[in-house]
């Protein structure tokens, strides 16, 4: 039997399920699970929310208008008289596209670009870091209101425009790490034996680079949600009447003196999103940290 | 003063890239500005006169060179919707900026630096845990937020400060700070936890040195080891970060300023961007940039006035 002569060589889905014990394994405490099951459900009601039973979270029922909790309305009602607790999760929707959407563009634009400058350095890399200087110039939402204006509303437009803005934060983090790839041993036996440069490219760097890049995921998912809100709340996210999170907390600020709720609910929900996410993903960067200080 | 001769071309590079993207992004938006001005319906012939006068019949390129020209000059033209000179308009508004700015970033420091000096000197315990349980709490929210919350303890509830409104510093220095109270609050709130995470970090890195335990060793109390041995070597990244954090100042201005109707530089573009008033969004969102550009050329210099291994090695 091959797995007897050879002990030491595991097979990829051998590996793979050890690398899933280290990382998951012991010590992350209640916290942490708290934080992935409310992910967990916050996704779930993003995929799932047409055919969750609740109302129309469109259907202004004027009779309700401004209701507390847990009265005619299980979460209330806004100043439409529409359901909160609708809204949210239909608005949980708009936040999950794009923050895997952003995530996914700035990661894959970003992410190329790093590995490409890293590796073949030279007067491509010089020019994209003078561009990226240049796009770091500007204020987030600066450049974000300029790019709404000139792709449009559209969810997926919003995604892009966002997702724009993490290509320069991923392209840095990318070229780092292929920079100290480069010099490792395995990489030079791979050229040595004469690899072809997309080979070495996809078989030696890339996989040695994703790791980190994959492990700044989470915390950025939770700044696109953040950055998405405020677009939402200056009325400049996706077009009404398709619920966002941060257009409820903006339409609840209007009734701020009277009822608090309507700004609040959205507002926790919100918080408790970003906190999970930049929870979560804080401890899986250290996991990951520590394993990589161990090769 | 030599390494500013030899950063010099770098800095002159960066913006004059950075006034070319801010042309190039402003002149690609969709829509025709002279329509936008003069509405739909009107003739054609009213809309070619004022393309005309507007100079848009011309290259896009000799458009460019005009503007910065003009820029370099500090004539960023003239909005056609408000009829106002586009530096006029910044200026008028410019002091509200500065000072909400100016007042997050202090209130922020004079949190973040305390509190970094406590958890550091009692990394690991229950009070370092609180501490940066507290700034990870904060880094989850959004400004908007923070600005709704203050408003609603501190406005609608205890009817302590105003929830809008602005009086001129010049007019009455109390009204004024109690109306940029709450907005430069709400700024600092997001800041502190950025930079308290940061400079606890440095800290603690700090204060494991040779010469700390030294200081320790000839009887030093513990806080004038912290404010004077391990503070400044460990504030070079928190002044970096202060630096381009000023991005994330100026975006959070732009959110507060309309949630306070503040009269400011921010409040100003968002209104322009829903106008469609395109030379005024081309000034200002110039004129934010350059700024950004230029004091994060300054705090480059001034890493070489705290720590003096940067000026021998330049």
């Amino acid at each position: 039997m091959p797995a007897k002569k050879h002990p030491k060589i595991e097979s990829r889905a051998q590996n793979f399920a050890r690398a899933l014990q280290q990382v998951f394994g012991r010590g992350f405490g209640p916290g942490f699970w708290l934080a992935v099951v409310w992910l967990l459900i916050v996704a779930f009601c993003a995929l799932f929310a047409d055919w969750l039973p609740v109302r129309d979270p469109l259907d202004p029922v004027i009779a309700n208008r401004l209701n507390g909790p847990f009265t005619s309305n299980l979460l209330g009602a806004d100043g439409l008289g529409r359901d909160i607790f609708a809204r949210l999760i239909h608005g949980a929707r708009v936040s999950v596209v794009i923050g895997l959407t952003a995530v996914s563009i700035g990661m894959l634009i970003g992410g190329a670009l790093g590995i490409i400058a890293g590796y073949f350095r030279g007067h491509f890399e010089r020019a994209l870091m003078a561009v990226l200087d240049v796009i770091l110039a500007f204020p987030w939402l600066v450049l974000l209101l300029a790019l709404v204006a000139f792709i449009g509303q559209s969810l997926f437009a919003i995604s892009v425009a966002i997702g724009f803005l993490w290509i320069p934060a991923y392209a840095r983090v990318a070229r780092a790490n292929t920079l100290s790839v480069v010099q490792r041993e395995y990489v030079l036996a791979a050229k040595a034996m004469g690899a072809s440069t997309s080979r070495i490219l996809i078989k030696e760097v890339l996989p040695n680079v994703i790791l980190p890049v994959l492990a700044y995921g989470l915390v950025a998912m939770g700044l696109v949600i953040i950055v998405e809100s405020a677009l939402a709340f200056l009325g400049l996210s996706v077009e009404a009447p398709q619920p966002t999170w941060g257009g409820m907390i903006s339409e609840g600020k209007r009734h701020l003196a009277t009822a608090v709720h309507v700004a609040v609910i959205p507002s926790v929900t919100m918080f408790l999103t970003v906190l999970s996410l930049n929870f979560v993903g804080d401890r899986l960067r250290s996991r990951f940290d520590v394993k990589e200080s161990n090769l | 003063m030599r390494m500013l001769l030899r950063k010099l071309p770098w800095l002159i590079g960066t913006l004059l890239a950075v006034s070319f993207f801010t042309f190039m992004l402003v002149s690609l938006l969709p829509g025709d500005p002279a329509v936008l001005i003069l509405g739909a319906g009107v003739s054609p012939e009213a809309i070619a006169a004022l393309r005309l006068e507007l100079g848009l019949d011309r290259p896009l390129l000799i458009r460019y060179f005009d503007w910065l020209g003009g820029a370099l000059t500090g004539d960023l033209g003239r909005s056609p919707m408000t009829g106002q000179l586009v530096m006029d308009a910044i200026l008028a508004r410019l002091p509200v900026t500065v000072q909400l700015g100016l007042m997050a970033i202090v209130i922020a420091l004079s949190i973040a630096i305390p509190l970094a000096m406590l958890s550091a000197s009692f990394a690991g315990s229950k009070l370092d845990r609180t501490i940066s349980g507290i700034g990870f709490a904060l880094m989850s929210v959004p400004g908007f937020m923070m600005a709704i919350f203050l408003i609603l303890i501190f406005a609608v509830t205890l009817g302590w400060f105003p929830a809008t409104g602005w009086i001129p510093f010049s007019v009455s220095p109390l009204a004024n700070l109690r109306n940029a109270l709450l907005p430069a609050l709400s700024l600092a709130m997001i800041e502190l936890a950025l930079y308290m995470r940061l400079l606890r970090t440095d800290l603690i890195d700090t204060l494991q040195q040779d010469y700390i335990t030294l200081a320790r060793a000839k009887g030093m109390p513990a806080w004038r080891i912290l404010t004077r041995h391990a503070l400044r070597p460990s504030s070079f990244s928190l002044l970096t970060v202060v630096g381009l954090q000023l991005g994330g100042v100026i975006s959070g201005a732009i959110i507060v300023e309309e949630i306070f109707a503040l009269p400011g530089v921010g409040r100003l573009l968002y209104q322009s961007i829903l106008q469609r008033d395109l030379l005024m969004v081309q000034g200002i969102v110039l004129f934010i940039a350059t700024a950004y550009v230029l004091v994060n050329f300054l705090v480059d210099l001034c890493y070489s006035l705290l720590d003096p291994r940067v000026r021998y090695a330049g």
